[in-house]
């Protein structure tokens, strides 16, 4: 229901909201003011002065590109994994009926429910007995762990909208799999994986408890930032990472919100 | 005459359930068939056998001489009207008509050609621009219809294609399916659970019930002379007679099969029925009668008075329209 114009909340409803609102994003804001602090050993209210240093700071810094580049492979490599993975596993729970399907299909929604902590020390633990040594791998796998749910609700949520009997209607027109995939269903559910992708790709790229346990002496960005904060030296750095990190996780998932609202007039069903 | 379909001693299973249980058929080519029974009586599965959508459990099929089994349906020159159409949301109408020629490799103005021809077909031009969830259900079908008949199928297959459409749109559906099947020769499969639809329609009609065929014959004789209980009372709500009762007035102890229509109200010399209902359907009313302790149903025109509940009627037919069903149980 949308309220027609004339009925308006009551300002004390209103100075609520905002409040509530400026609650959330001030101390983001902040974020972005400590940025250009001339002051670097704490963080003092108002800053005594503003400068565009630690933008070139941070550009010379070379950890902070090690920690950016592993933070991009791993988001980039677990967000492909979960797209092939999420696909195939969405297309066979909601395309056929089989033994354990209902089991199956909770079992790969519950990693995102657990506590990163408790997928965290699983990994660890079962990485250690099998004797996997820690490396980038093992980040991309915990964190394909989740990311395979993002997709997959996407992906599940678009193929049950999309009418069976479409598939059937292009093998009978003469199209076998591949070309029924490539024409009918990629088409139907594009939006739908892309949507997951990125959410999957934000997801991943500001993890910080499974990257602690799967992580071996190597850094992610948000690792990174961690242990800056921990030892201080050049703290508006971290400020500036924490806007790159920022932008680089919303806009993906703006894009996935409004790619997704379209979404709902492509995907109808074939009636 | 050559054949079209045959299906040699077919059955489907699926786990325990027969959904097609040793089906023997044979449908010519250019023949208008349909396949009518009630909703699991396993005619939706035989259209999905010939398709290639079902693969048998036992038995034989052909399609114009070549065995079908382990031919999937994308090589089959067979092509469905599905009951929700089917047609490609993100497709726009000539596309979606296009879609076979595309795969098959067509040029696009080609294809966009033969798709507008078929758009005429089906009194649909102009209209491929549009996108099919703007079209309405009937418009929606007629594009399902050509773009199966663009690809000039051997058969057709018709899933219930005239199901989710009005009264007054289906029966004119009814007519432009039997021009448009007389007008291209094609041989057109129909599945239906309208006995109405089956009649108008088809040349021959093939009666399942429990994944078996119960008689196949024209739609005359399916009306008129139905071989089994089922087949009378599903087709034209026929009345079913006792074997006693029937000894009485035959000699044979049989089932029979009088059709409502044919039974008339007399003043006397007929058998005396008891009215326990009636129901008014516009150009006829249908009482319900007991006749000793059979329940049998009339059609009394509407320009007749329609007796009383409780009352005692005289009841009377002609003897030709009293049909014996040796072989029925």
């Amino acid at each position: 229901m949308r309220s027609d114009g004339k009925q308006r909340a009551p300002w004390g409803l209103k100075l609520a909201a905002g409040l509530g609102l400026a609650f959330m994003h001030l101390p983001i804001a902040l974020i972005f003011v400590y940025a250009f602090t001339t002051e670097d050993k704490s963080y003092q209210w108002p800053p005594p002065g503003f400068t565009l240093k630690w933008l070139e700071v941070t550009w010379n810094r070379p950890d902070v590109w090690e920690a950016l580049k592993l933070s991009l492979q791993t988001a980039t490599i677990s967000t492909l994994i979960a797209m092939v993975l999420g696909t195939l596993c969405a297309a066979a729970v909601s395309r056929t009926k089989f033994f354990g399907r209902e089991t199956i299909s909770l079992l790969v929604i519950l990693p995102i429910a657990l506590p990163g902590i408790i997928t965290g020390i699983a990994l660890r633990s079962a990485f250690s007995i099998a004797d996997i040594p820690f490396s980038i791998w093992t980040i991309i796998l915990g964190h394909a762990t989740f990311c395979v749910v993002v997709v997959y609700n996407n992906a599940v949520a678009r193929f049950r909208r999309t009418s069976g009997s479409l598939v059937e209607a292009s093998m009978d027109l003469g199209a076998n799999s591949f070309q029924t995939f490539r024409h009918v269903i990629l088409p139907n559910i594009g939006t739908a994986l892309l949507a997951g992708g990125m959410l999957a790709f934000a997801l991943s790229f500001d993890e910080v408890i499974v990257t602690t346990f799967t992580a071996g002496q190597q850094s992610t960005l948000p690792i990174w930032m961690l242990e800056e904060l921990v030892r201080p030296r050049q703290r508006p750095v971290t400020n500036v990472v924490a806007m790159v990190v920022v932008l680089v996780t919303v806009l993906p998932i703006l894009a996935a919100y409004y790619l997704t609202r379209d979404g709902d007039q492509v995907a109808g069903s074939g009636k | 005459m050559t054949t079209a379909v045959s299906f040699a001693k077919v059955s489907r299973h699926f786990g325990a359930v027969r959904a097609v249980d040793n089906v023997d058929l044979s449908i010519a080519e250019g023949e208008f068939f349909a396949m009518l029974g009630p909703s699991g009586s396993g005619k939706t599965t035989c259209l999905r056998l010939i398709a290639g959508f079902e693969q048998p459990t036992s038995g034989h099929i052909e399609i114009f001489g070549t065995t079908v089994e382990h031919v999937p349906p994308y090589r089959r020159n067979v092509n469905t009207v599905f009951q929700d159409y089917a047609l490609f949301p993100h497709m726009n109408i000539i596309d979606n008509v296009a879609y076979g020629l595309m795969i098959r490799g067509m040029n696009k103005a080609d294809r966009h050609a033969a798709a507008n021809e078929a758009l005429e077909l089906v009194a649909l031009p102009g209209y491929g621009e549009r996108r099919p969830g703007q079209l309405s259900g009937g418009q929606r079908q007629r594009v399902a219809l050509a773009r199966a008949l663009v690809n000039k199928p051997k058969v057709l297959l018709l899933d219930e294609p005239l199901g989710a459409l009005d009264l007054k749109l289906r029966e004119q559906m009814q007519e432009e399916l039997k021009i448009l099947q007389r007008k291209l020769g094609i041989t057109f499969v129909f599945v239906t659970h309208d006995q109405g639809e089956a009649l108008s329609m088809a040349d021959r009609v093939a009666v399942f019930n429990d994944g078996k065929i119960q008689q196949i014959g024209s739609p005359q004789d399916i009306y008129q002379r139905p071989e089994s209980r089922f087949v009378a009372d599903f087709v034209g709500s026929s009345n079913v007679l006792e074997p006693g009762f029937v000894k009485q007035l035959t000699g044979k102890e049989s089932y029979a099969s009088l059709r409502p229509e044919a039974i008339r109200i007399v003043s006397a010399d007929g058998h005396s029925a008891t009215v326990t209902g009636s129901s008014y359907l516009g150009g006829t009313t249908r009482i319900s009668l007991a006749l000793g302790d059979m329940r049998i149903g009339a059609l009394i025109p509407a320009d007749q008075a329609v007796p009383e509940n409780g009352t005692t009627v005289q009841i009377s037919w002609q003897e030709n329209d009293l049909h014996l069903m040796e072989g029925a149980q």
